[in-house]
């Protein structure tokens, strides 16, 4: 305590003399070093949960809100600590040693991980608040927490990686823990192939993250990445290993990164990741797993800006997001089940972040991902709201819930313009500064030869992005709260508990926009850019005024036209709810045919060869190996067997009959009649004189 | 050689004993067969004293324990024999099978 107070006064003084001067990095005193507390505590509380969950009076969720009101405390402490006084360390444990490579635990607090504790822990907060509302009756409502538990804690241990190892770590815990939440409902086959195409799809991806973490690693001779960047920084001629490599490397991490950011063409599990219960769709999309990719890239982010290094990845990165937010926005607006529409806006988000990444936005990408996780987190819950009122994820079963469910209205309303980008809400700050990030690289790229005009025509796609993002939503609302309900039953607003979280998330996603107004309120650039190495990235000192109106109109077209479309009176709502969008309807309705490509193109050509070999090696190499052991072991039994009887049971039962016939023998002897036993004895006698006589 | 002739009537009698006893039925006479048995010996007992000139005369004092012991014996002896021959009415030894088993 006192020493967050000593932090917070430094702080003052600073902000008295140096205005945005860069200030001195601190080491983060007691609130940093026991910063360990943020990764461990979900996962102990998991298994606890596990363990003693059952016992808890609140059957586990108790433990989970515990746990994840600490980390939004601690998160919080640490972020008004960090933008007071900047935070950068790492601190590392050795665990283990390859060669001469040490293996470590530790704990990075610096901008990018604080940022992410907080985001993590808050938004977490609120959607395991939500939870206990939404699981009330699950059969496995324990089980749920543990690993929702388990989920936010494998973010934690990602986010608060100071070196790959550990990042690796936590990015499978964070796949294997998604595997459990989206099987969740596993009785359902559909959903535990959800599950698993998840899992796969990570793991195609996560091939990418090895080969690359293994590439970079080994050129700079540590798992560190504040060696890694440090290596970065010194420039390509003082680390030449890394530098030959970077383009591979740089394309590998990237390719992980798709798989857990859900990039085009990895993009599949996210919308079937929707099987899971809400609560988890929501912290999925918002502030853990998806996130992770962008994370990476963010935190290797000097490794694909320094010239001589990975920097002409970046035209790859800014490719994927563009054709992530731009595709996957146009599927969007034909689904129906309101939670894939949220799914395929996410893709579409998270796209835009890519895409910012790629245009050496640093900040401008996180700032979206950090709003992003607000208001898509309320979308989600405000979904699962209206799903647990209807009992049906499909819109064309809602419709005119503006007036039973107020609170779910008006928060998911609050929701969709963040999303679709209206002044003053959150979306509105982060979407215009990347558009405005990506115009720049459109004068400044420099990457390849035409990258200008590549990244003139991201700045077109994203744009049209911001149309359709505002398009979709709009559709989203009109037939969810207004017109008819075409539900059956009586829909009802859902209990407190799930409604406070709503409340709590819209206030964030209308006003958390305003910490990073360019030239007024730079908070979250100070906050992000508080690192160890800085990280230089293209930031706009002011609005660009052409970007913003832009974006604007983009998204009050969209707005207006999903209205002109789905918004008016109920005379025509028949018309509106069959409604489709001519020539492009076919295509988008089955999502470009990627998974069916997958499904004929890749996984069925790859599954029958392979099925017929391992038929063909089980029925003729494995059942030879086995018949051929079962064979030898009949023969060696029968030996065994002959053996047996004959052998030990022959000795044993003639040592019993030689001893029968002996007494029956012996038995003659003894007559009872005393002058015979006289007369032995008589004869032993003269025989043994006798003996003795001839003897000596 | 006078030992020779005493030695040589000693094993006789113990002969002539030891094939009373082992062929006589009557348990009267096995006991009595018995005594020439002990008779054979206390020829021999004396003989050998006799032979050897022993100056305390060991073999004659052993040779009358022996005539006191047997006696001693020939009293038990015919008191069990009367108590079988009471409980049985006989005193024939082939009948005394009572140790087969």
């Amino acid at each position: 305590m006192l020493q967050l107070l000593a932090t917070a006064n430094a702080a003052l003084l600073a902000t008295e003399e140096g205005g945005h001067a860069a200030e001195a990095l601190s080491d983060g005193g007691l609130l940093a070093s026991m910063a360990w507390l943020i990764p461990v505590v979900p996962m102990v509380a998991a298994f606890a949960i596990v363990f003693y969950g059952k016992r808890m009076p609140y059957k586990g969720w108790d433990i989970a809100i515990a746990v994840m009101g600490f980390e939004a405390l601690y998160g919080t402490a640490l972020l008004l600590a960090h933008i007071a006084n900047p935070i950068a360390h790492d601190f590392q444990i050795e665990i283990a040693r390859i060669g001469s490579m040490p293996i470590e635990w530790g704990w990075a607090v610096d901008g990018l991980s604080i940022m992410m504790y907080f985001l993590v822990g808050v938004v977490g907060f609120f959607v395991f608040l939500y939870a206990k509302g939404y699981m009330e009756g699950d059969i496995r409502y324990t089980w749920f927490f543990a690993s929702f538990t388990l989920f936010a804690g494998g973010m934690l241990v990602l986010v608060s990686a100071p070196n790959m190892i550990q990042l690796i770590v936590g990015w499978e815990l964070v796949g294997v823990s998604s595997w459990l939440l989206i099987g969740h409902y596993w009785e359902d086959h559909a959903n535990s192939s959800a599950a698993i195409k998840a899992m796969i799809t990570n793991k195609v991806a996560d091939v990418g993250l090895f080969v690359g973490a293994i590439i970079v690693s080994m050129s700079v001779g540590s798992f560190r990445f504040s060696d890694i960047l440090h290596a970065v920084e010194t420039g390509a001629a003082e680390a030449p290993t890394l530098a030959r490599y970077a383009f591979w490397a740089g394309l590998a991490l990237f390719i992980g990164a798709m798989g857990k950011s859900a990039q085009f063409p990895l993009h599949v599990w996210l919308p079937d990741a929707m099987a899971g219960p809400t609560p988890v769709s929501s912290l999925m999309h918002a502030a853990t797993m998806v996130t992770a990719g962008v994370f990476l890239v963010g935190r290797m982010f000097p490794f694909y800006l320094t010239e001589g290094f990975a920097t002409e990845v970046r035209s790859v990165i800014i490719i994927v997001g563009a054709l992530t937010l731009f595709l996957t926005g146009l599927i969007a607006l034909v689904q129906d089940d309101i939670k894939k529409v949220l799914a395929y806006s996410t893709l579409s988000q998270l796209g835009y972040m890519t895409a910012a990444m790629g245009a050496g936005a640093y900040t401008a990408g996180l700032f979206h991902l950090f709003t992003h996780a607000f208001f898509k987190a309320l979308l989600f819950l405000g979904a699962g709201s209206a799903i647990h009122a209807v009992h049906s994820n499909n819109m064309s079963d809602m419709g005119g819930l503006k007036k039973d469910m107020p609170y779910t209205y008006w928060t998911f309303v609050i929701g969709s313009l963040a999303l679709a980008g209206i002044v003053p809400f959150a979306g509105f700050f982060s979407k215009d500064e990347i558009l405005a990030s990506i115009r720049y690289a459109s004068g400044e790229f420099s990457v390849a030869d035409g990258g200008g005009s590549l990244a003139s025509i991201v700045l077109v796609l994203a744009i049209s992005g911001a149309f359709i993002t505002a398009f979709y939503m709009a559709r989203t609302v009109f037939l969810t709260f207004h017109g008819e309900y075409k539900g059956d039953g009586h829909p009802h607003e859902s209990p407190r508990i799930m409604w406070v979280p709503l409340v709590g998330l819209a206030v964030p996603s209308a006003v958390i926009g305003l910490i990073n107004i360019p030239g007024a309120t730079e908070v979250f650039t100070k906050l992000v850019g508080g690192r160890e190495i800085p990280v230089l990235d293209h930031h706009a000192e002011s609005f660009d005024v052409a970007m913003l109106l832009a974006g604007l109109a983009a998204a009050l077209l969209g707005i207006f036209i999903g209205w002109r479309i789905w918004g008016p009176d109920k005379e025509t709502q028949p018309a509106r709810d069959t409604f489709r969008i001519p020539l492009l309807y076919p295509l988008l309705e089955n999502k470009y045919y990627i998974d069916d490509f997958y499904m004929d193109g890749v996984i069925r050509p790859i599954r029958g060869p392979v099925a017929r070999a391992i038929n063909w090696t089980n029925g003729y190499v494995l059942d030879f190996i086995i018949n051929g052991a079962g064979l030898l072991a009949m023969s060696v039994g029968k030996v065994v067997y002959w053996f047996d009887q004959r052998g030990v049971d022959g000795a044993i039962n003639a040592s019993g009959a030689v001893t029968g016939a002996g007494g029956g023998m012996l038995r003659l002897l003894q007559t009872g009649k005393v002058q015979q036993y006289a007369i032995l004895i008589f004869a032993a006698t003269v025989i043994m004189v006798g003996g003795l006589v001839i003897w000596f | 050689m006078i030992l020779g002739q005493f030695i040589i009537l000693g094993a006789a009698l113990f002969s002539l004993g030891v094939y009373g006893v082992l062929t006589r039925r009557n348990a009267v006479l096995v006991l009595l067969s018995v005594e020439l048995m002990l008779a054979a010996v206390n020829i021999n007992f004396v003989a050998f004293d006799t032979y050897a000139r022993d100056a305390v005369a060991g073999g004659q004092i052993f040779s009358l324990f022996v005539i006191a012991v047997g006696a001693a014996e020939v009293g038990i002896g015919l008191a069990i024999i009367l108590l079988i021959f009471r409980n049985r009415q006989s005193a024939n030894v082939d009948e005394l099978d009572l140790m087969k088993l």
